[in-house]
């Protein structure tokens, strides 16, 4: 068994023991249905969602990779939620690293639903070159990045905003990304976009208790990539990938989303496969407040 | 001309204050439009609604509102009681205009990434409450 297997075993069973225990806690859920792509919503506030978004690869002319974002996402009013992520990798035959961390907002400038739900999204990264999270593609981001070996010399303090447009219609939801990134290092702005389209398998919930119900299943696409730089703006150039989306929201419970990812030139990988564990801690302070 | 811009600062933070305090327990139900008023709640006669709702219910708004329904007070907010009277009095349609755009203000988010049907389901289970 190469290094490659074990890791991604290791992984795996660190995923199902965490299912399992979570299976069994209550008061917990959880909203967003891409890995890549936001929608309008927001976390609910005084709530906490602990998350890991996964994505494992293996670039041609490079090693196979596991990177992952541990992501702490806390709603802090009905149109303000912040994170803090915090980015590792392990790559085969090479190490396994803490490659940055990620301080983000959003927030959603007009209070009532509309068609189109425009929401404001804020980061500031500081992350290094060896970063393999994947949480968006922008520039000229192509495979090379990811097969290059591990090198931690790359300093990257990017800020990074996104305009999030998104739709709920008849069960379904329509959300499209339009993202800016620019190297604080005085480098050109970098552009992406990331697009995705959701739908539960039932509408209805039913009236029993139960964790297969088609409700607790929310089946949908993405795809996301490149649109250049400010000198060198399109299409050509960089990496697009679409993929299938599926998300199980146990009720009071976690939620598994998993997703494979197809590269759709050959700039992109040919192959990766996302897999994401959330957990959502209900009024967070009020609970800490009434244990003490 | 320079020394009325505090004063107008002043004013113009005092309207939003006033704003803001006047938004809160009930002000939502003067915002609801006619035609989304009168809407009627096609899960209203399904049997099975009521016990779906209370799974969405407990899933989604126990946490804030109990688990009983009956409000409760978290860090300065009031979160309502859904057995008073203004949610007795309230159309369908009013309650799923408030579901979809929720209170933003007073901390009520919007809902609309539920399903309508089980926003429905939801109401005619606040409809069944004693």
């Amino acid at each position: 068994m190469n290094l490659y297997s074990r890791t991604i075993l290791t992984l795996s069973a660190h995923a199902l023991v965490g299912l399992a225990m979570f299976a069994f806690v209550p008061q917990l859920h959880a909203q967003e249905n891409y890995f890549v792509t936001y929608s309008q919503e927001l976390e609910e506030p005084g709530n906490l969602e602990i998350a890991t978004k996964n994505v494992t690869g293996a670039p041609k002319g490079g090693n196979p990779f596991v990177a992952t974002a541990l992501e702490f996402e806390y709603g802090v009013k009905t149109w303000w939620t912040t994170e803090l992520y915090l980015d590792g990798q392990t790559t085969a035959g090479e190490s396994t690293l803490f490659t940055g961390f990620r301080l983000e907002d959003r927030v959603r400038p007009l209070l009532r639903e509309h068609w189109i739900n425009p929401v404001l999204y804020f980061e500031f990264e500081d992350i290094n070159g060896a970063d393999k999270a994947l949480l968006e593609v922008v520039g000229h981001d192509s495979r090379t990045d990811i097969a290059t070996r591990n090198d931690r010399s790359e300093k990257k303090r990017e800020a990074e905003f996104k305009l999030i447009l998104s739709s709920n219609f008849r069960g379904w939801n329509v959300s499209e990304n339009i993202i800016a990134e620019k190297n604080l290092n005085n480098s050109p702005w970098e552009f992406g976009y990331a697009l995705g389209a959701s739908r539960a398998l039932a509408l209805a919930a039913s009236a029993k208790p139960c964790k297969f119900c088609r409700e607790n299943f929310v089946l949908g696409a993405e795809m996301y990539g490149g649109l250049g730089e400010r000198y060198s703006f399109g299409l050509p150039d960089t990496s697009h990938y679409l993929g299938p989306v599926v998300t199980w929201s146990i009720p009071r419970g976690p939620t598994l989303r998993l997703s494979p990812n197809f590269g759709l030139n050959q700039n992109s990988n040919v192959f990766l496969f996302r897999f994401m564990l959330s957990y959502e801690i209900d009024q967070l302070f009020s609970k800490l407040g009434s244990s003490r | 001309m320079t020394h009325r811009r505090p004063a107008v600062f002043l004013f113009i933070l005092a309207l939003v204050g006033f704003a803001f305090a006047a938004a809160g327990d009930g002000e939502w139900l003067r915002k609801v439009p006619a035609k989304d008023r009168v809407r009627a709640n096609p899960f209203a006669a399904d049997s099975d609604a009521p016990a779906a709702g209370a799974k969405i219910f407990a899933e989604h708004c126990a946490q804030c509102h109990g688990e009983d329904a009956q409000g409760k007070t978290q860090d300065k907010h009031v979160r309502p009681n859904l057995h008073a009277d203004r949610i007795k009095q309230a159309t369908p349609g009013e309650l799923f205009w408030l579901l979809t755009n929720g209170s933003q203000k007073n901390g009520m988010p919007s809902w609309s990434r539920l399903p309508d049907a089980q926003r429905w389901q939801l109401i005619t289970f606040l409809k069944s409450l004693p």
